[in-house]
């Protein structure tokens, strides 16, 4: 089943909630099957798109590969899922955008037990909240640690605890 | 009973924020009320292999849970590297997965190269597999070497080193650096392979295979030792995949997976391999015997490829090694999820670029990060010796999972 | 026979008078003797686990300190006598400095029943075997001492895995020890040693003493499986009661860091040390004692006697001594519960069958 197919059946379960399909039109043919991703425009219906993701037999896309946030630096927040299917050997990556301020996405955990981790590292490094998540702390960074560091706008603080931070 | 005894509570004095899953707790057996102990393994301790901190709940020797606390090697490698220029990121991927740099370099520059759309030169590529291969027994003949610290054999871990020596030497010979390398460059190398390094690797593979089978007969198929490491933190196939488990933690759970194989890159479709995955010879599939047996098995292939290199090798292939590096490295705009296949698995590169000579964001998905986070998993219910077992059966190294 | 105990009295004697500060000098000085071969003994021991473990290990050991680093244990030893002395503050501090005094007493106190040659045992006890068994036990207590006193978790957890693993080896130990003691018919270690006179074929190990036994010592040759096993049963169970691989649980450095002398530093830890070191000997004495002839040469009568005595039982002592250091640096550890197994059983059936079979050969041929 190639990326489109997989693509509109999407469209076709979860309509106006899936957004468009960004193909990267130059560069090798690694990035264009490893660089393109799909737009998701409802970050309600995340879970749900998951689980169709992972449990339809057409699918069945058993692994997260990795979650990232990317700071765009225009006051929104992407929140990038690779995910890959070991059975059938399919890859697809998926991308919601949510605004700085309020960054709130549910949990994947239940989906991929892989995400606990990264969603903690997106909560630590980005400040995206994840809602529903069973341990929901930082995980590199301290927990009074002010800020979230790969904010674009951030500014380490001067003293912690007692300490001084820039060198 | 000492004093302070009494008077320490049962109760976390940490943060709110950080009261766990489970604390301690009073626990009835029948008429015999007993406590849960709280011991903190690390970040100074023996076998955690670097600055990891375990917050483990005991009752009496049996793990209850174990919660994993990491950062204390947290460099921000991220915001590091949208301050960089493409070049100047490798120095500090060395740094991620510093017993492995070659193949931390190797996963990098084929994510650059890939977006960039860099062809190399075809003698580049040979170098890099045979250093990558080399740096993947490298890594093997310390994760096996200290696993065998872990169960408490010494000796197998000098015989390791010993052979690791050999291949730092090569290393040395070619880019004069022993541990953190820089030399895999975007589009090319540092430096061309060193004359002496075919020859010294010819003979390096015969006498590691011998080391090979004396490791074997040490460690891997002493009887205490897998009486040890054999049916604990047993991984489910399906729960593997789940939790993102890569390289030999999941191959070890029977999953033949390797990006090698299923993603190639670089040329690794020239050679033949096998992907080596865990049985239920000695233990069962998927637990921590299988994990060091799929290393022992890996290491053997590794030397098959070697072999191969050395006689695919383009020795009258004159090209500059620096040949093919682009003059201005500027991505064009766009993003990439590029993977290689280290020695502890899957290290992936997401990397956003907007056009200019640094990238936008570079998130790196560290296979020791991923593996570690399975570890409350699998030893809830294990004994606090089996613990360290199962802890060096995933191979973590810290300056990875923390990045 | 004149004893090393006599000469020294004699020598006294001429020097403070036949009175009782004599005999207590003696006494002093005589009880002196072990300690200084203890100390000796350890200088070379710990050299010969480094050099050892470097010969195994295909590295040179330590090579900076004096010719060929030979004098590497001394300078350790300024070590430890320099490093600061800590006392945790939430430890139980008398415990906590009472423990290696009483760990190392309990080593040195086994030293007094062992017979080194014809002329020198430091008391020739009837039950001189016996006594060692319960001296020896005496390390329990001072290593749970160590482990509750310093308050700590790993201390602890160590301490508690010591005890319960050195309680349960004591018990195939002394059946092994009863094995030979039956066919033996004596608890005396010197007369155990008079009764191997004669050669390496009347040692217990090799079917015992000949000319005692009945048959014309013909029939000595059903003795020899029982010993045997009888022999591994003990060997086995020394090496747990003394800590060492693979049954070094109590202080395993993977899991524990130190067990239960993580908290110790400078001389107390010192004395760990040491005791560890003359329990490894002490043990292989026994065993020397038991089953190996005790001082007496293996080629009968050529090269015996009073003085040769003393190098063929520390000879014999050491190769114990090299095997244990040669077997620590090449098996893993076991984990807690399969030593318990391998105790209680695997070495424990086996003890009780070598003494059943011991006691029925004995009463056939020896009575």
């Amino acid at each position: 089943m190639s990326q489109h197919s997989i693509i509109e059946r999407l469209r076709g379960k979860f309509g106006d909630a899936i957004g468009a399909w960004r193909e990267m039109a130059e560069g090798s043919e690694y990035q264009r099957r490893m660089g393109s991703y799909l737009e998701i425009l409802a970050p309600q219906s995340l879970l749900d798109i998951c689980f169709f993701l992972r449990d339809e037999s057409e699918l069945q896309f058993d692994s997260l590969l990795l979650i990232s946030s990317v700071d765009n630096a225009d006051s929104t927040l992407s929140v990038v899922y690779h995910i890959e299917s070991t059975i059938l050997g399919n890859h697809l990556a998926f991308k919601v955008t949510l605004p700085a301020d309020d960054a709130h996405l549910p949990s994947v955990t239940s989906v991929w037990a892989h995400a606990n981790w990264h969603e903690r590292e997106a909560w630590d490094m980005m400040g995206v909240h994840f809602d529903g998540h069973p341990d929901h702390r930082r995980i590199l960074l301290d927990e009074d640690w002010p800020g979230h560091p790969l904010r674009k706008d951030f500014k380490e603080p001067a003293f912690y605890h007692g300490m001084k931070v820039p060198y | 009973m000492p004093e302070i005894l009494e008077r320490r509570t049962i109760k976390h004095s940490t943060l709110a924020t950080t009261t766990h899953v489970h604390a301690p707790e009073e626990v009835e057996r029948g008429r015999l009320r007993t406590e849960e102990m709280v011991l903190n393994m690390g970040p100074q301790h023996p076998s955690t292999h670097g600055v990891l901190r375990l917050e483990v709940v005991l009752d009496g020797e049996i793990v209850v849970d174990v919660i994993p606390h990491i950062g204390y090697l947290h460099r921000c490698f991220e915001k590091h590297a949208e301050a960089l220029t493409y070049p100047q990121i490798i120095p500090y991927v060395d740094r991620m997965d510093y017993i492995s740099a070659m193949s931390g370099e190797h996963g990098y520059v084929t994510a650059v190269e890939r977006m960039m759309n860099v062809e190399v030169p075809e003698k580049v590529e040979y170098i890099r597999v045979l250093f990558a291969e080399l740096q993947r027994i490298a890594s093997h003949l310390i994760a096996i070497g200290t696993y065998g610290l872990d169960a408490g054999a010494f000796t197998p871990f000098l015989y390791c080193l010993r052979d690791r020596e050999s291949i730092l030497e090569m290393f040395e010979k070619t880019c004069g650096a022993r541990f953190l390398y820089n030399y895999m460059w975007v589009g090319g190398l540092s430096h061309d392979l060193h004359p002496d390094v075919l020859g010294m690797c010819r003979a390096f593979v015969k006498v590691n295979r011998e080391t090979h089978t004396e490791v074997n007969n040490l460690l891997t198929f002493n009887h205490i030792f897998v009486e040890r490491t054999a049916n604990i933190g047993i991984l489910d196939p399906l729960v593997a995949v789940n939790c993102g488990a890569s390289g030999p933690m999941l191959r070890g759970c029977g999953v033949k997976w390797d990006i090698r194989k299923n993603d190639p890159y670089s040329i690794y479709d020239r050679f033949d391999f096998d992907v080596a995955v865990g049985s239920n010879d000695l233990g069962t599939l998927g637990d921590a015997f299988n994990r060091h047996w799929v290393r022992m098995l890996e290491w053997e292939q590794s030397l098959n490829i070697i072999e191969q290199i050395l006689e695919q090798y383009p020795r009258n292939d004159m090209t500059d090694v620096q040949s093919a590096i682009p003059r201005r490295l500027k991505a064009p705009a766009g993003e990439i999820y590029s993977r290689t296949e280290t020695p502890r698995g899957e290290l992936g590169y997401y990397i956003v670029s907007r056009g200019d000579v640094k990238p936008w964001r570079v998130k790196v998905r560290s296979p020791a990060f991923s593996n570690l986070s399975i570890l409350p998993l699998i030893s809830r219910g294990y004994l606090i010796a089996d613990l360290v077992v199962i802890l060096g059966s995933i191979d973590i190294v810290l300056g990875e999972v923390d990045r | 026979m004149t004893t090393v105990f006599d000469t020294l009295h004699e020598f006294l004697v001429s020097l403070l008078g036949s009175g009782t500060l004599s005999l207590i000098a003696t006494t002093l000085v005589y009880a002196a003797i072990p300690l200084l071969f203890i100390i000796l003994y350890g200088l070379v021991a710990i050299l010969g686990e480094m050099k050892i473990s470097a010969w195994l290990q295909d590295r040179l050991g330590p090579m900076r300190t004096g010719p060929v680093g030979l004098l590497q244990p001394i300078a350790d030893i300024m070590k430890l006598m320099q490093k600061e002395d800590t006392t945790p503050r939430a430890a139980d501090k008398w415990l906590y400095r009472l423990a290696p005094w009483m760990v190392f007493a309990g080593s040195y106190a086994v030293f007094a029943a062992l017979p080194f040659s014809a002329i020198y045992i430091g008391a020739r006890l009837n039950t001189g075997i016996f006594y060692i068994i319960s001296i020896g036990s005496l390390v329990v207590v001072s290593i749970l001492l160590a482990g509750w006193g310093s308050n700590n978790k790993y201390s602890m957890i160590g301490a508690m895995r010591s005890v319960a693993q050195i309680i349960s080896y004591e018990v195939p130990v002394a059946l092994a020890i009863l094995t030979v003691v039956v066919v033996a018919g004596s608890m005396d270690l010197q007369s155990i040693t008079n009764m191997q006179s004669g050669g390496i074929e009347n040692w217990f190990l090799f079917g015992g003493p000949k000319h005692l036994a009945g048959f014309g010592g013909t029939m000595n040759v059903i003795l020899i499986p029982v010993m045997f096993v009888a022999f591994a049963i003990y060997f086995v169970g020394s090496l747990a009661e003394t800590n060492r691989v693979p049954f070094d649980v109590p202080e395993a450095e993977s899991e524990l860091v130190g067990g239960y002398h993580t908290e110790y530093s400078g001389m107390k830890f010192a004395l760990f040390f040491l005791a560890e070191y003359a329990s490894m000997f002490s043990v292989g004495a026994v065993a020397t004692v038991l089953f190996l002839g005790g001082w007496q040469s293996p080629l009968g009568d050529t090269l015996n006697g009073p003085a040769m005595g003393f190098v063929w039982f520390i000879l014999k002592g050491l190769s114990f001594v090299f095997v244990q250091i040669w077997i620590r640096w090449t098996l893993p550890r076991l984990r807690v519960d399969q030593v318990m197994y391998v105790c209680w059983k695997v070495l424990i059936p086996f003890g009780l069958a070598a003494v059943a079979a011991a006691s029925v050969i004995a009463v056939a041929l020896y009575s």
